[in-house]
């Protein structure tokens, strides 16, 4: 069991069945009473943040959860299969756990796979990844003045982004896989 | 022709608002209009007293960023020249009203007895964690108005509005009472907003809008707060199991609670703070429930209150002040309650201050006394988000 006074950024502790992540905390102290820790805990399978006052001498329960690097080997229809690199476990992620994140998802891109209970719960990918442009309409220089400066394009490992127009198919650029957003093209 | 008077030349060293204090050859000067003149540029000051940026050093060029051991930012060094403007202010407020400074002893037999309050041992004594049983047999000997200005300590404090060494900002009048206290913190604590902004309109702390600190504060008596913030419905004189049962009413989770304060304030934290932190002006919780009395003494008429004022400005917990106890048989007997509770807590016991107890035997005048954090009170007046920014050094800088 955890004390209150072991809470710290990224302590991983289990509430009401949950695992949550301390994401930021404040030492708060009412002058004639007991001191209180206020704590912003983020919900590690649903993303969501709540706000705890925990009071000095409360015990808080740690959750077993786990961060571990892991490759992207290959895809089974809505499946992920991962690899561990050092142990050669492998593990089977669903879109349902990835989200968004399966349209990154190229050969051998290292994430970090979180597990609750030996169970994957989360996928975290690099916040950058280079891909190669699949599939884009040539960007004519009229368009500019419509107000259209970007336009879609498909990148190789699925998802669509926009571009600026001067991106040509077969082009690599970087992408922001938190936002989504076109970073950079990338000299090859 | 008479030529006019030449620019002075000189460093910006602190800056407020819209008005920046620059050292000259000749004298530290104080002008306005500074454009975004930042301390330790160089600034030409013209005969209008304006300012006029003239050189401003990148910031891996700035003197003293380089020093290992004194790198400060441009903004925390500016927020020291804000605090001692904020000590001037309130020296010259007590030597106005007629009070005495003295220098509290910081090394005492026995500190303070209160239950949620750890004092640091030093040597055979310990570190004082308030200079108030000083400073009330100095009120037995005579000295009607008295004021402490200077360091506390308190063991395991540390964080955002917390070190374990902190200014104290003591005050006592004797022949008194709670009103002329408050109406002191409130003088008090507008005067030291004008001498460091120039206004009572302070900058808010974390996004929130501005706090005017000009009085009258708003006044909540302690139990309304609780009924209209917390939800938990309360008349005085609950049981702490009644208590137990008005936080379950109002759908707060004790998490393990089962002392009367401890039920108190795990409400109060949750609910009531944050509530208070929103308002755009100081507020006096007053009133409060006799199982928080502390020192201060039973309110007349309603015996299940007594005379306590706490201030909450801006988020911060900034001052507590008491009508005080003067029975020296009731204060026996709260310090032995302290002590049996310090006790079941597994908590250190620290001895009683026999002396404090003989000077209230003898008698000592009824008395008011207010105790405001002063570098909570620098926080308030520049919008600082934590204590560190307005201290030279805190704890884990040492």
């Amino acid at each position: 069991m955890y004390d209150s006074s072991d809470i710290r950024k990224n302590l991983k502790v289990l509430m009401d069945g949950q695992p949550y992540t301390v994401v930021d905390f404040q030492f708060i102290k009412p002058g004639k009473g007991a001191a209180f820790t206020r704590t912003k805990l983020k919900n590690l399978l649903t993303g969501g943040i709540v706000e705890k006052n925990i009071r000095s001498g409360e015990k808080l329960e740690p959750a077993n959860v786990e961060e571990r690097d892991m490759q992207y080997l290959y895809s089974d229809g809505d499946d992920h299969v991962f690899m561990d690199a050092t142990t050669y476990d492998q593990v089977s992620i669903s879109n349902d756990i990835l989200g968004g994140g399966a349209g990154y998802l190229k050969d051998s891109l290292t994430c970090t796979v979180l597990f609750f209970n030996d169970r994957a719960v989360g996928v975290t990918l690099p916040n950058f990844v280079e891909v190669e442009v699949a599939e884009t309409e040539p960007g004519a220089r009229g368009d500019t003045t419509a107000g259209n400066v970007t336009k879609p394009a498909k990148i190789e490992s699925g998802a669509e982004v926009q571009v600026p127009l001067f991106v040509n198919q077969g082009e690599r650029i970087k992408v922001d896989t938190r936002t989504g957003h076109y970073v950079e093209r990338v000299k090859s | 022709m008479a030529s006019e008077d030449p620019p002075l030349r000189g460093r910006v060293l602190w800056r407020a608002e819209d008005r920046i204090g620059v050292r000259t050859q000749a004298a530290d000067v104080e002008v306005g209009r500074p454009g975004d003149a930042r301390p330790g540029d160089l600034v030409r000051v013209p005969p209008a007293r304006e300012a006029q940026v003239v050189h401003r050093y990148p910031d891996d060029e700035f003197p003293g960023r380089r020093s290992e051991v004194a790198r400060l930012s441009r903004e925390r060094l500016s927020m020291l020249w804000a605090r001692s403007r904020a000590a001037r202010a309130v020296r010259e407020a007590f030597e106005e009203w007629g009070f005495v400074e003295i220098d509290a002893p910081r090394l005492v037999t026995t500190p303070g007895l209160e239950v949620h309050i750890d004092a640091i041992t030093a040597g055979e004594g310990y570190l004082a964690t308030s200079p108030e049983p000083q400073m009330k047999r100095l009120l037995a000997a005579g000295l009607e108005r008295v004021y402490a200005l200077g360091p506390c300590f308190r063991g395991g404090e540390s964080g955002d509005f917390h070190n374990p060494e902190f200014s104290m900002l003591e005050w006592y009048r004797g022949w008194s009472d709670l009103e002329a206290i408050i109406a002191d913190t409130e003088a008090l604590v507008s005067r030291v907003a004008v001498a460091v902004t120039g206004t009572t309109r302070v900058p808010g702390r974390r996004k929130q809008g501005e706090i005017d600190v000009a009085p009258p504060w708003e006044r909540i008596p302690v139990l309304e707060a609780m009924t209209a913030y917390a939800g938990v419905a309360l008349r005085g004189g609950e049981s702490a199991e009644e208590l137990a049962r008005a936080l379950d009413a109002a759908g707060i989770d004790p998490r393990g609670a089962t002392a009367w304060d401890d039920l108190f304030y795990t409400a109060f934290v949750d609910r009531v703070e944050p509530a208070l932190a929103r308002k755009p002006h100081p507020v006096l919780l007053i009133d409060w429930p006799a199982e928080l009395a502390a020192l201060a003494r039973k309110k007349p008429g309603a015996p299940h209150l007594v005379e306590r004022a706490e201030v909450y400005a801006g988020g911060l917990e900034l001052a507590n002040g008491f009508g005080e106890l003067t029975d020296a048989a009731e204060q026996r007997a709260r310090f032995e309650a302290d002590q049996r509770s310090r006790a079941a807590r597994g908590l250190p016991v620290y001895p009683i201050d026999e002396r404090l107890l003989a000077a209230l035997e003898e008698g000592i005048p009824p008395a008011g006394g207010m105790a405001l954090g002063f570098d909570r009170l620098v926080m308030l007046v520049t919008g600082a988000e934590r204590l560190r920014d307005v201290a030279a050094f805190v704890w884990d800088e040492l």
